[in-house]
């Protein structure tokens, strides 16, 4: 059985999941769904399935469980969304039709030789140094819930940092590949690059109030340099500095200062700082071991009032760990555990070094962006708000982790079809 | 390079791996613990979603607490309403959103929520779970007699006060007033107002007086002193003493409540009927602080009340010292002259001192006082009957024919005369505990009738008056036992 086969096949078991997802939703909220919101998983697989020929065309060759599997976390994300919001399920459907035209863009671009990226890797990191610093810019700049994070283009908004870390990657793997012999000897003058990046990543930090961006900038940044240069001290230098740059912020920025003292103890301002957190929590244990259910969970008061703030971006998780249950959410996350392990995979398979790097930078950056904006709700580190990779609602994101799926499958293409497989 | 690549999955995998451990720590860990938080919203919604049991009055048709079905967004709640306003607000409670329950609201909130498990009602309720199905709790259906109930809060006028009357045979609970009262209806969005307060006495609507206000038992405690006295063989109705109108106790004198006229040479009956200290403070002296409070706690003191309310709206009767219970070890200093005749920081419940009566009209035996009847399924059937149930034996069976006619010589001719009902034998014990403060008496009277075959106990307390038990208390009393005899008995329906 070819690789598309295989994805063809997986895409029609994963409609069937979405699908049944939908009916439980429907059958819970049958009082306010409509039969019409059986349509959206009708819609969603043929989205899929268009998504499927573009890969037969452009990369026919890739691995073919990774989308599918990004198929299943759209479709669950787009399921609890709807559950939890009508009108933010259409505009997110409407995401994922531009995300995916935005993937089969991508694919359809570079399906002969995405390698020519490597030629203009200054370009894109000053395209992802600009990208960090508009949303500190006068006007187009705003902040949302604390973080200057958005940029404003008359109806338009979106959150540049989620293209930025992508730039990022085909930078790095570019410029990494190129120095790492002379990193790997470590010598002093060397690390200056590394210093400006630290430097660049506590800019960050401080400029847009941004601690989880700043953690998934300078992560990104050490794994593709360990990978590169094999030392395993400049991993520990860096976090050791990065440790020490974010103890410094700790003490200068309130926010920051707050965050920590909430990810502590959140009980010690309970309707203040804590508040999110703990309602979070709540709705978590109220899914126990089974769950409640799609569309049972409860996220309102007996007044009608929101328990979670930002349910459906930040905290979507939560969301989907009370109604799917410990069961459900522990396959959640294996599916996340697999889409990594396929990522490193590629990486390992792919023959050149910017493959490999670009590869496991992006495998990488999914994978320390869930363990991030999970790890925070869960309270194992402290909360920062950024997106659950393909799950949470929000355009940019969306838009940015179907580019990434892209560049794994162009990767993954190139190493199969070298490889004969 | 693929070294490096697998170590760095291997990191990778390793961070997702610790989300599903931190998710099983929270769902499956700490789970249980923080469904039980106070400020789990979740939880509450979860309540308010069930169509919680009705609770009925004692009869099976008064409804005492009822549903108002109502539409929140998306969902369907259930809050409570409360159609007899204040009328019984201490036994029933409250169930609201804003404040904790209280009750049988809260006491028998698993029957009224469904959430009483046995292997046919889990399965019943997991499946409705499933099926999103609404959950119907339990009726509850209690052993007020809601219009005897009516007399004793009217009765009471707004006076602080409390009153509980019990079935001595069976332990039901027929009367349980606290005044003054609060309306249930307006503990969610006016509870500053109930707390507040208002008439003649504006102190603590929300303290159940009944089960948990302690009051100085005064005279009243002199049944316990006789029933110790007479029932260790000490002490006959037909012993004699001398009344100089007071005590000698370490040197000093106790008076009697009124030492101008003392009675001179009496007997135990006598000394009972008139009430007067200075014979029980003889034989309190002769018995011992000990014998005394052993006697007391065969009645039930120094326990929670087995009442099915919460623990919080419960006290034990007892020798109190600086808020607290005085422990065994120390209450050998106590004073037995002034215990006896119910001073010396002896503090009791209404529910006590009923328990008390009851136990003298039940041949010596206390019964377990109950509120809950039965609880019954949506369907009719039903789920659970509450039984009699023996507390324990607290006197011999002729010791407590000897206390009831002492007792009823008081209504007939003594301190209690104001308690008589035509047609009816009482048996009633004053008690009027002075605090040195004109208007500051705490009144008493406890009772059972008819005495041949007795269907009712009693005790009634009033705070802050200016008159005495006989003059106060009894007459509160008499109105209470007089609408319960008139009535049929609830057991047959």
């Amino acid at each position: 059985m070819s690789a598309r086969t295989r994805e063809l096949l997986s895409l029609v078991v994963v409609g069937t999941i979405v699908g049944s997802a939908f009916t439980s939703v429907y059958i819970a909220r049958q009082e306010v769904v409509s039969t019409e919101s059986l349509s959206y998983a009708f819609f969603f697989l043929g989205l899929y399935v268009a998504a499927h020929i573009v890969t037969r065309i452009a990369v026919p060759h890739a691995d073919p469980y990774l989308l599918p599997m990004a198929g299943f976390l759209t479709g669950i994300g787009l399921t609890e969304i709807y559950r939890l919001n009508e009108d933010e399920a259409f505009r997110q459907g409407l995401w994922i039709v531009i995300g995916l035209i935005a993937f089969a863009g991508t694919l359809l671009a570079l399906r002969r030789d995405y390698r020519r990226l490597e030629s203009y890797k200054y370009l894109f990191g000053l395209g992802a140094l600009v990208l960090l610093v508009l949303p500190a810019m006068p006007i187009i700049g705003k902040t949302v819930n604390g973080a200057r994070l958005w940029v404003e283009l008359g109806p338009m908004r979106f959150q540049p940092g989620e293209f930025a870390k992508i730039f990022l990657i085909i930078f790095l793997a570019g410029y990494l590949r190129e120095k790492r012999e002379v990193l790997a000897q470590v010598r002093l003058k060397d690390l200056g690059p590394l210093l400006l990046i630290w430097g660049g990543a506590m800019a960050v930090l401080v400029m847009t109030n941004d601690l989880g961006g700043g953690l998934l900038y300078f992560g990104i940044f050490l794994a593709m340099l360990y990978v590169a240069t094999a030392q395993v001290w400049f991993v520990a230098a860096g976090a050791a500095m990065f440790v020490g740059g974010a103890a410094l912020v700790y003490t200068q920025i309130g926010r920051v200062a707050e965050r920590v003292r909430m990810w502590l103890d959140p009980w010690s301002d309970p309707d203040g700082g804590g508040y999110q957190t703990i309602q979070s929590i709540y709705a978590i244990a109220n899914g126990h071991f089974g769950g409640t259910g799609f569309g049972q969970g409860t996220f309102t008061d007996a007044d009608g009032n929101q328990l979670i703030p930002y349910v459906s971006t930040d905290f979507i998780y939560s969301a989907l760990a009370q109604e799917l249950g410990l069961v459900g959410i522990a396959a959640f996350l294996l599916v996340y555990m697999l889409f990594a392990a396929r990522g490193f995979r590629i990486a390992l398979l792919a023959q050149d070094g910017f493959s490999k790097l670009l590869a496991v930078g992006l495998t990488f950056c999914f994978t320390l962006q869930t363990f991030i904006i999970v790890g925070g709700i869960l309270r194992i580190i402290p909360l920062t708000g950024i997106t659950l990779p393909f799950v949470s609602y929000g355009g940019s994101s969306v838009v940015a982790n179907f580019m990434l799926l892209a560049g794994l499958l162009l990767v993954s293409n190139r190493a199969n079809a070298r490889s004969g497989a | 390079m693929n070294q490096q690549i697998s170590r760095l999955a291997v990191a990778g995998l390793v961070l997702i791996t610790s989300l599903i451990v931190g998710s099983t720590y929270w769902q499956a860990w700490a789970a249980p613990s923080l469904a039980d938080r106070q400020d789990n919203a979740i939880k509450v919604v979860a309540q308010f979603a069930i169509k919680r049991g009705v609770i009925y009055a004692g009869d099976g048709v008064t409804k005492l607490a009822v549903n108002r079905r109502q539409r929140v967004s998306d969902q369907t709640f259930y809050f409570r309403r409360y159609p007899l306003r204040g009328l019984t607000s201490h036994a029933v409670g409250y169930s609201t959103r804003a404040r904790a329950r209280t009750g049988l609201e809260r006491s028998r909130n698993d029957y009224l929520t469904g959430a009483n498990a046995n292997l046919s009602t889990v399965l019943d309720t997991t499946l409705d779970d499933l099926r999103g199905k609404t959950i119907e709790g339990n009726d509850v259906i209690t052993t007020i007699r809601w219009r005897a109930q009516k007399v004793a809060i009217e009765a009471f006028g707004g006076q602080c006060g409390a009153a509980a009357a019990i079935e001595p045979s069976t332990g039901k609970v027929l009367v349980l007033a606290s005044s003054p009262g609060f309306d249930p209806n307006l503990v969610e969005k006016n509870f500053g107002a109930i707390q507040r307060g208002r008439g003649a006495c504006p102190v603590a609507p929300l303290l159940n007086r009944a089960t948990s206000g302690l009051f100085i038992p005064g005279s009243t405690f002199k049944v316990i002193t006789a029933a110790a006295a007479l029932d260790s063989g000490r002490y006959t109705p037909e012993s004699t003493f001398v009344d100089p109108g007071y005590c000698i106790e370490y040197g000093q004198r106790v008076n009697n409540y009124d030492t101008t006229s003392p009675f001179g040479r009496i007997n135990f009956s006598q000394a009972m009927q008139n009430s007067v200290n200075s014979s029980f403070c003889e034989m309190g002296k002769e018995l011992g602080p000990d014998v005394i409070l052993d006697y007391a706690r065969r009645f039930g003191f120094y326990e929670d009340p087995p009442i099915d309310l919460p623990g919080d709206e419960r006290a034990p009767s007892g020798l109190y010292e600086k808020g607290r219970l005085l422990p065994e070890s120390q209450q050998g200093r106590a004073d037995p002259g002034r215990l006896a005749f119910g001073q010396e920081r002896m503090l009791v419940t209404p529910l006590q001192m009923a328990m008390v009566a009851g136990a003298v009209a039940n041949r010596g035996v206390v019964m377990e006082p109950h509120l809950t009847d039965r609880v019954r399924a949506p369907d009719k059937s039903i789920v659970t009957r509450i039984e009699p149930e023996e507390m324990r034996r607290a006197i011999k069976e002729e010791t407590a024919g000897q206390l009831a006619s002492m007792m009823e010589s008081v209504v007939s001719g003594g301190t209690g005369t104001a308690a008589q009902i035509s047609g009816v034998r009482v048996a009633g014990k004053t008690g009027t505990a002075e605090t040195g403060r004109a208007g500051r008496n705490t009144a008493w009277f406890i009772a059972f009738a008819p005495v041949d075959r007795p269907r009712i106990a009693i005790a009634v307390v009033l705070q802050n008056q200016s008159g005495t038990g006989g003059s106060v208390a009894a007459p509160v009393a008499k109105q209470i036992m007089e609408a319960l005899l008139r009535l049929p008995s609830n057991s047959e329906r």
